[in-house]
């Protein structure tokens, strides 16, 4: 009695573990739009919310949405919470010692934006003396604090780069780095057309920059990894990356 | 110009899109859930650990002892990410471990078992001395009648304890409320998650914060008339 | 004392305690702790200077909010009480984001603002900070000292009166000092809420020693030691606060 009970317990876990899993995609919580940013109704749109349900479809993976808190989304990838980042995570050297990624599905340049009117360059030199805010955790927290360190008056971290687009616009910093592409949604907003502007792409460096966005896996998950792989490219191939983009970006987003 | 202003912000904080408001009430009703659960379980574990502090062993005593102060002495948003990230990772590798799968707890869940788990350190406090004020002369009258223990927890101490651990319980209730604010840090949507996603979309972050007090206001106020209805209802037949 | 304290299980929890503690000191990763020890410095005396200020002018504007309650006429206690009642209503966060953020978004529409001398504070954070969790502390503490002025044995006050002291001085000699006396036993535990609520001011770029914490969780993607150490060193201070106030306690005047 106690062997067949212990082997229908055996056989219902196993069972279990075969069923098609939900894929727990984690999405950063904040606003980060066009990429991802809750609209009125609490869903969740833009062109990477778009991006995993094409990319998911081709993989034929069963995929669901999670919004985590940017700050802590490698480690909810790690302990499992979630199976898969996709939220404009770049592939760089640092965070491949602790996770994972698949193959890039978009590249763009990284630029600083500051008030209208003010001289300033995306350089050491330009922004010397100047109080630079950056989003926590991210590649250009790491670039600001390995080339602008030296010669900036401050570089202040922010939960959220909406919330250092807020401050330049209230004047408590004097620059922000970040994606050329979420930059260019803020300045398309009224407040943001109003008080600042682009000044640049900053010098390229790949090893704090990475080589592109790509999705976050856990360390030998390489069945995940291929399929997510898989999925990209098809995307890309049968032209559902350009049907996606097109209602967002006039160009490509995919880069060299 | 201020009417001007008003204005807009009233289209904002509309019910239906594009009006945020909906949002702010969802985030409203996780709040108030989260808290409930949190407020239940923290309930639970202060009624254990109080019969634990009262009636344990000198090895429970001291252990419960150390759960107290420490949460007591750490701030809760440490707790939350400790519980939060270090925990779930430990009971998943405690799992991958053992041979099963890992178990995926969902946001709501995490936040109940943390703010549960800190809950219970201050409920624990409040329970003992609420157990304590009962009067010892009808504990005493009860054994001698030869009544079973559990049956003198549910009669006798538990109802007599209630009016004494009101005002602490209510007090523990307005902290869990406002303590749900403190997950918008690890990304949970409560209140405090859904204005900030809403101001930072819509940047108008003055609106939405205002709105998100007066809601918080209308809840802690709302709460504390219930709490009062409460206690009169738990003090009836108590001398004035 | 100290027999009675070393009970045959506490030592055996001691010791277990310390077998944890060097395996812990052992098999987790402390290297980082030498790069990031300057941080953690300036972190943890930002943390403890903005307590101490926030107690001290939290409590300096509790006397005369819990004054006004107990003893001033209506349009003094009603807007102490609505005060004290909307700071104990809302949490924190909450309050703290709405100075600094809402604030802020407010900034662009005053533009002759950056010219004015308030305009270096109005720039930083630590202000806000300090605002907010100096209002935080009063609005408790003016309950708190409603309660104490409420608490003070009529006939003292009844009997001054009617010898005819003036107000003033009633008020100097009498009613605040005892006031004060009845509160300042809760003081200790009040301080260590205090410092437990400091944590929050690393959401708008004070970087106390939980921001320390959080950067180097993102720099090295630790999870348990940043957070455990961190742990450590606020139960570390709650204990020096809680022996600091003891030994006032103890140089005061000596209670009935």
């Amino acid at each position: 009695m106690k062997k067949l009970s212990l082997s229908l317990a055996a056989l219902l876990l196993l069972s279990g573990a075969a069923m098609a899993e939900t894929v727990k995609v984690g999405i950063a919580a904040e606003p980060y739009p066009p990429f991802a940013s809750p609209d009125a109704a609490g869903n969740w749109v833009g062109w990477e919310v778009d991006m995993i349900g094409a990319v998911c479809k081709a993989a034929e993976l069963e995929c669901e949405i999670v919004p985590v808190a940017w700050d802590g989304i490698i480690p909810a990838l790690t302990s499992g919470q979630i199976d898969a980042i996709m939220a404009s995570m770049s592939i760089t050297a640092e965070r491949m010692q602790t996770i994972d990624f698949s193959n890039k599905y978009y590249n763009t340049p990284t630029v600083v934006m500051g008030p209208k009117g003010v001289d300033m360059t995306a350089t050491p030199e330009g922004l010397a003396g100047k109080i630079i805010g950056v989003q926590v955790s991210t590649v250009h927290e790491a670039y600001a604090q390995k080339h602008f360190a030296g010669t900036a008056a401050e570089i202040k971290i922010y939960q959220t780069q909406d919330e250092a687009n807020q401050d330049l616009a209230a004047g408590r910093i004097d620059a922000t780095q970040a994606d050329s592409i979420a930059l260019d949604a803020f300045l398309a907003t009224p407040e943001g057309a109003a008080c600042c502007e682009s000044k640049g792409a900053v010098a390229d460096d790949p090893d704090v920059l990475g080589l592109g966005v790509g999705v976050g896996l856990r360390k030998g998950e390489d069945d995940l990894k291929a399929k997510f792989n898989a999925g990209i490219a098809k995307v890309l191939e049968d032209g559902t990356y350009d049907a996606v983009s097109k209602p967002y970006f006039a160009s490509s987003i995919y880069g060299g | 110009m201020f009417a001007l202003a008003a204005a807009s912000s009233l289209e904002l904080l509309q019910f239906s899109p594009p009006g945020w408001g909906a949002n702010l009430l969802r985030g409203l009703v996780n709040s108030v859930l989260i808290a409930l659960g949190a407020f239940g379980l923290g309930g639970v574990i202060g009624l254990a650990g109080a019969f634990g502090k009262l009636h344990g062993g000198p090895v429970t005593r001291d252990l419960l002892a150390i759960y107290t102060t420490v949460v007591r002495a750490v701030p809760e948003l440490v707790l939350i990410l400790i519980l939060y990230y270090a925990a779930t990772d430990a009971v998943n590798r405690l799992l991958l471990g053992a041979g099963f799968d890992r178990i995926q707890i969902s946001g709501f869940a995490a936040g109940v078992l943390v703010l549960g788990v800190v809950q219970g350190a201050y409920a624990t406090e409040v329970l003992r001395g609420a157990i304590q004020s009962v009067p010892a002369g009808q504990i005493e009258a009860a054994r001698a009648m030869g009544m079973p223990p559990g049956l003198l927890a549910r009669r006798i101490t538990l109802p007599l304890m209630l009016s004494a651990a009101l005002p602490g319980l209510a007090n523990l209730w307005l902290i869990a409320t406002k303590d749900t604010a403190l997950l918008a840090v690890v990304g949970f949507g409560e209140l405090t998650q859904e204005t900030r996603q809403a101001a930072g979309t819509t940047k108008a972050y003055f609106t939405f914060f205002m709105a998100a007090g007066a809601l918080y206001l209308a809840l802690s106020l709302g709460s504390n008339a219930l709490f009062r209805r409460l206690e009169r209802f738990a003090r009836r037949g108590e001398r004035a | 004392m100290t027999r009675g304290f070393w009970m045959p299980h506490r030592i055996g929890m001691a010791a277990l305690a310390l077998a944890i503690a060097v395996w812990c000191g052992v098999s987790l990763r402390w290297d980082w702790l030498p790069e990031y020890l300057p941080l953690a410095a300036m972190g943890l005396w930002r943390t403890l200077w903005i307590m101490a200020a926030s107690v001290v002018l939290g409590m300096a504007l509790a006397v005369p909010l819990g004054l006004a309650q107990a003893a001033g006429p209506w349009w003094l206690a009603w807007p102490a009480q609505a005060f004290c009642t909307v700071i104990r209503g809302t949490p924190l966060l909450l309050q703290l984001w709405l100075l600094y953020y809402g604030l802020g978004s407010l900034f662009p529409g005053i533009p002759w603002l950056r010219q004015s001398d308030l305009w270096p504070i109005l720039r930083q954070a630590w202000p806000y900070a300090l605002l907010a969790l100096t209002l935080s502390f009063a609005g408790y503490e003016g309950e708190v000292m409603r309660g104490a002025f409420l608490g003070v044995p009529k006939g003292q006050l009844e009997a001054a009166r009617a010898m005819g002291m003036p107000r003033a001085t009633l008020l100097r000699r009498i009613w605040l000092p005892q006031a004060v006396a009845r509160a300042l036993p809760t003081l200790a535990g009040e301080t260590v809420l205090q410092l437990k609520a400091t944590p929050l001011v690393a959401t708008i770029t004070v970087v106390d020693i939980y921001a320390v914490a959080s950067k180097v969780r993102q720099d090295t993607f630790l999870t348990y030691e940043p957070l455990l150490l961190l742990a450590l060193v606020y139960m570390a201070v709650t204990g020096l606060i809680v022996l600091a106030f003891r030994a006032l306690e103890r140089r005061g005047p000596a209670r009935r």
